[in-house]
């Protein structure tokens, strides 16, 4: 029996906002437990909540990276649920209007495209964090409750643990581009619920769906899935029958483990929001966000390729992280050929991030040091050789190029005035590889290369050598 | 009329727990109140929009300003017991994360 599989994803980012969702708290991460709150955030007697209007703004700019329609007329509701991490036992959120619907993001898995559905995104708070200690005790750190989220739903689109995987790292890069969302897996600025099913190719019925946790990092998320994939088959094939069951993705087993059996469905007790009054969204207020829409990184990557030249890879490559794709645009503003800032940040700049496990904020190089220095390479006043040992200092340190090299003597000698008489004077004393060229064994050249090399300390331009070179033996 | 079951469930959600003699009364008095509220079925509602609200109020919001006004001593006057700045709780072993 050949099955077909069903993936589902809840994705919940943070949105990067000053305050939080219903309360003017900040939004901090890491301050000292409980800090960052006040009397709305642990829900005492009385308090009102109010609508961060840019928390919502940010809403509708994640909504229109992923084409979808924002609801105009919509309203809060709560969701009813008691836990320590939410002390007024509900969770704002929008069960009914959600902010948007009906948007989509394009991945492509072995060269093909395909566009995967977004049912819905829509607004809500952040819980608390629970820390459980061997003492016995639970401890409550409200810092986190009210921090507002777009969760965003997909539709019942993605059909492999790859193509969940390919609509995870689409979403974060068009996420992380419009500015709303640090959208970082490790700090918890993005989550991942997932849920899996198979039913037999061709069924009309959708098979038991299981719900997968503890999935931290888009390739737990891959693998999680995949083995969840199998594991049900395998089910299926024997004979068995799928639980709606919740299982947990064990990282060093390599397999999911039941937590628990779903019995019944969740019951959260919905209803509308009675402490805020309804949102209107205007057309007005929709062109005002709109405006401020950051470029795509698909918009980035067509203006890379069409404009600049770049290679479509390549330019995938950049657009990976805003960060990047920002450092680029800014080398190239800073004068140095596309192509070419391009090829030292995928090359040397990467290599070394990965090879010290840093990102770019955390090194000394800067867009105007790069391009000083590819700069350089291009107009001749360094080789590529004398290059790598620039390029190790300008990321480690705060250092101009330009000035560095003639201060350390790198400057390459390209002036034949000087060269000329290096290469006769190495001519004059080497007859012998003059007739062996002549002759036609081409390796001769590189001899006397070398010893002009050897005779200027490595800085003579190999180019200009050669052209002299070359010359000088015409003449003889 | 609403059942036992009914209100069990609901306590049951509300982390509450009755006894049999509780249950019962608890039971007639939702019912009760149950009954009252209904007494709005009476009204004609023909031709009236659906609402949320019963205030003719929209879009009052906020700007994303932070202000921390943590007065953490005020705060933990109803906190039992904590370490440090952390609530103290039973343990919580099952958690839905949602």
């Amino acid at each position: 029996m050949n099955f077909e599989t069903t993936i589902g994803l809840e994705v919940h980012v943070e949105l990067k906002t000053q305050s939080k969702m219903f309360s003017p708290s900040p939004v901090s991460y890491g301050a000292e437990p409980n800090t960052m709150t006040n009397v709305i955030d642990w829900g005492f007697p009385g308090v009102l909540p109010s609508i961060n209007k840019g928390a919502y703004s940010y809403g509708i700019m994640v909504a229109l990276a992923l084409h979808a329609n924002i609801t105009e007329f919509t309203h809060f509701d709560r969701k009813n649920y008691f836990y320590p991490d939410n002390p007024k036992a509900y969770q704002i959120t929008q069960a009914e209007q959600p902010l948007a619907t009906n948007g989509w993001v394009e991945i492509e898995v072995d060269g093909q495209k395909k566009k995967i559905g977004i049912a819905e995104l829509h607004v809500e708070e952040d819980a608390g964090k629970n820390q459980h200690e061997p003492d016995g005790y639970s401890y409550v750190d409200l810092n986190r409750q009210g921090t507002p989220l777009v969760e965003i739903v997909s539709k019942p689109d993605i059909a492999s643990p790859e193509e969940a995987y390919q609509y995870l790292e689409q979403l974060r890069q068009i996420v992380q581009f419009t500015g709303a969302s640090d959208v970082k897996m490790e700090e918890g600025s993005m989550r991942v619920d997932t849920n899996l099913s198979v039913a037999p190719i061709g069924s009309d019925q959708w098979g038991t769906k299981t719900e997968i946790k503890n999935l931290n990092s888009f390739n737990h998320v891959r693998d999680g899935l995949a083995y969840e994939q199998k594991r049900q088959q395998e089910v299926l094939r024997a004979g068995g029958e799928i639980r709606q069951e919740t299982r947990r993705w064990d990282v060093d087993k390599k397999e999911t483990i039941l937590m628990r059996v779903k019995e019944g469905a969740d019951d959260y007790r919905y209803f509308p929001e009675p402490d805020l009054p309804p949102v209107h969204v205007t057309q007005a207020w929709i062109a005002d966000v709109q405006a401020t829409l950051p470029e795509a990184p698909a918009q980035r990557r067509a203006r890379y390729v069409n404009d600049w030249g770049i290679p479509e890879y390549d330019a995938g490559v950049l657009t990976n992280t805003l960060e990047m794709a920002n450092f680029f645009e800014a080398t190239v503003a800073a004068g140095a050929e596309a192509k070419q800032a391009s090829n030292w940040l995928m090359g040397e700049v990467s290599g070394y991030l990965n090879s010290e496990h840093l990102e770019l904020k955390d090194v000394a190089l800067t867009p105007a040091h790069l391009a000083g220095m590819i700069n350089l390479i291009q107009d001749g006043t360094i080789s590529s050789k004398i290059a790598k040992k620039v390029f190790q200092e300008i990321i480690k340190n705060d250092t101009e190029p330009k000035a560095w090299v003639e201060a350390k003597g790198m400057v390459q000698l390209s002036d034949p005035a000087v060269l000329t008489p290096i290469v006769t004077e190495i001519l004059d004393n080497n007859q012998q590889s003059i007739d062996d060229f002549k002759a036609g064994k081409d390796r001769a050249i590189g001899f006397l290369v070398g010893n002009i090399m050897k005779q200027t300390r490595g800085k003579a331009n190999p180019k200009v050598v050669n052209q002299i070179l070359m010359t000088e033996i015409k003449k003889r | 009329m609403i059942s036992k079951e009914s209100v069990a469930h609901v306590a049951e959600l509300a982390r509450l727990s009755f006894s049999e003699a509780e249950l019962q009364q608890y039971t007639a008095q939702m019912d009760d109140i149950l009954t009252m509220v209904e007494k709005l079925e009476a009204v004609d509602t023909t031709g009236v929009e659906p609402t949320t609200q019963s205030i003719h109020l929209q879009n009052v919001m906020r700007a994303d300003k932070a202000v921390n006004d943590t007065n953490t001593e005020e705060l933990f006057k109803n906190v039992p017991t904590h370490k440090g700045t952390l609530i103290q709780v039973p343990a919580i072993i099952d958690k839905e994360e949602d």
